[in-house]
């Protein structure tokens, strides 16, 4: 009785899961099938499978606004969620191993200041780093996207530091013994014991910078030149114009594609990463 | 040379010389800007022309601005509302897949990847563009003979539950948390209550939810924080609109700074907005020692 019972509850549990998991992803999916309706059909039809099958809107699209194709945004996220993501990784596990390992005296304020920074979040500085980067002159490039990188992210800094406080201190010692110096102990042995933190921090990175659209429109929004994918959507689904939504589809699936794959090829070291410092995904 | 090279080896030297990209970033890029802004939030601004000092009088502007009351309430309402729906929905169905171990991998990828891509401008758009009064909400309503023709987006009563369900629909990351504390509980636990006779209501409500609170204390306050600076989708779905009623803080004081010119008052409200953030997480921590189980377990 209680085996039967439970295989019953446990055939709806799945299909309620399941259920539920697929209205979850439907709007995903009617997106990805609406880029290949043609534009004027898109809004009549509820269900996923386009009532003509066009496979223009992705040429058409890409030729983007203006004088600039979607080579160029394409371009231009690439390179600045690398660069960013590179920044990060490297000045975080400089910084982690120095709370880690360090010994000097008011390591531990320094760490909890840089916890504090945590429940920090950007949008309070979004106007105050503004003024601070047109003083500066900054303004209408990716300098003040890109250089804060390269001193450290609170979010990565904890990850890393969790990790390399794991790594035990055994190894550092018999190290010492053989005459490696705390730049040694370093590069030899804590950074490639900390690869798996550096690669979650790496994919949190170049999703959010590859996702970031607060940033570049306080930044470069004056020159189509240097618009990210995020702000080339925007521009191309200005309510004020007519949008063709079959090319905006297209072009807003391809944007998605990046995140898609590290999700497929990468999703244990994000489960990973979520799970243990509670990084937003 | 060699003095110079002996120095940067000793230890402590080299510690503090690892940790300086933070202490220079901490200071050039949070202590700075937050300090001129203090000192802005004290003038009249445009950024075009130099400040001009003003006294305390952008703070008490903000005590006769109907604006940013509306603002305000849009924000707690926000807030109050697609916070705890995201919490409850990643708490249940991290519960329901917790056991499940064949198909864990898709049920997982399923409620993940919407809070993936649900934070980009492609999904906001696609998001306006469904509830809008031609979308695709409408025609789906049409198949069960609801379509009304109805903005969803243009109507002061729903726009503001648009943005609600989009924050709602990305509970992923929070669910991934949950997950991850649910199975700490050790399996002896629940063997014990199991022999004792406790039904399965009684199990979750006398083992499983105290245990963890801890984790329902952490994804309340980083989403509660979070969902106080909620930008993008006001921005890119709504604009702030209809009537304000969606008019978030943080999109607020980006209006002040970059449409109308008025820095030094963006300025006071950012510190506002840092109070405000700060008391909110004081009075979180306060609620702490009446329902978050600290014991660990041991």
């Amino acid at each position: 009785m209680v085996t039967r019972h439970n295989k019953i509850w446990s055939v709806v549990k799945h299909a309620i899961v399941l259920g539920f998991g697929f209205i979850m992803v439907y709007p995903l999916l009617w997106m990805l099938m609406s880029s290949f309706e043609v534009s004027d059909q898109i809004f009549h039809r509820a269900g996923l499978v386009p009532s003509q099958w066009d496979f223009t809107n992705y040429p058409t699209g890409w030729a983007g606004i203006g004088r600039w194709t979607f080579t160029r945004f394409f371009g231009n996220s690439f390179a600045y969620a690398l660069v960013s993501t590179f920044g990060a990784v490297l000045s975080s596990s400089v910084i982690a191993y120095s709370f880690s390992r360090g010994n000097y005296p008011g390591r531990k304020i320094l760490f909890a200041i840089m916890l504090g920074t945590l429940l920090l979040p950007g949008q309070v500085l979004m106007v105050p780093q503004y003024l601070w980067f047109h003083s500066l002159g900054w303004v209408g490039t990716y300098l003040p996207l890109v250089v804060p990188a390269f001193f450290g992210g609170a979010f990565f800094i904890f990850l890393m530091t969790n990790f390399m406080n794991a790594i035990p201190r055994e190894l550092d010692e018999s190290a010492k013994i053989d005459g490696c110096s705390f730049y040694g102990i370093y590069a030899k042995i804590i950074i490639p014991l900390s690869v798996p933190s550096l690669v979650t921090a790496g994919l949190f990175s170049f999703i959010w910078r590859w996702d970031d659209f607060m940033g570049p429109l306080l930044y470069v929004q004056g020159n189509p030149r240097l618009f990210p994918v995020t702000l080339a959507l925007r521009v191309f689904a200005d309510p004020t114009t007519v949008t063709d939504w079959g090319a905006f589809f297209a072009m807003s699936v391809l944007s998605l594609v990046p995140a898609v794959l590290i999700f497929i090829f990468f999703q244990r070291y994000l489960v990973e990463g979520i799970s243990t410092t509670g990084l937003k995904g | 040379m060699t003095a110079i090279k002996r120095f940067i080896y000793k230890e402590n030297v080299a510690g503090v010389i690892f940790a300086l990209p933070f202490i220079i970033g901490f200071l050039a890029f949070l202590v700075v800007p937050m300090g001129m802004s203090l000192y802005y939030s004290f003038t009249r601004f445009n950024i075009l022309r130099p400040p001009e000092w003003i006294g305390l009088e952008n703070y008490t502007r903000m005590l006769t601005d109907e604006r940013l009351r509306e603002s305000l309430f849009a924000t707690l309402y926000f807030v109050f509302a697609a916070v705890p729906l995201r919490l409850v929905v990643a708490l249940a169905i991290a519960i329901l897949l917790f056991k499940s171990t064949k198909m864990m991998g898709i049920y997982r990828a399923m409620y993940y990847l919407p809070s993936m891509l649900g934070g980009s401008v492609a999904v906001a758009i696609l998001w306006r563009r469904l509830f809008f009064s031609t979308g695709t909400f409408n025609t789906i309503l049409g198949v069960f003979g609801l379509n009304r023709n109805f903005n969803w987006i243009g109507d002061t009563r729903t726009a503001i539950w648009v943005l609600i369900l989009l924050s709602a629909w990305q509970f992923g990351s929070a669910m991934l948390i949950f997950l991850a504390s649910l199975k700490q509980i050790p399996e002896t636990y629940y063997e014990a209550a199991s022999i004792d006779g406790a039904s399965s209501a009684r199990r979750f409500f006398k083992i499983t939810l105290p245990l963890i609170t801890p984790t329902i204390f952490f994804n309340l306050m980083m989403q509660t924080i979070a969902g106080f600076l909620t930008f993008n989708s006001a921005f890119l779905i709504t604009g702030g609109g209809p009537l304000n009623t969606t008019n978030f803080f943080a999109l607020y004081m980006y209006n002040h700074t970059f449409a109308w010119g008025n820095a030094g008052y963006s300025s006071a409200l950012a510190w506002f907005m840092l109070s405000v953030l700060a008391l909110i997480t004081g009075l979180l921590f306060g609620t702490r020692r009446f329902w978050v189980y600290d014991g660990g377990f041991s």
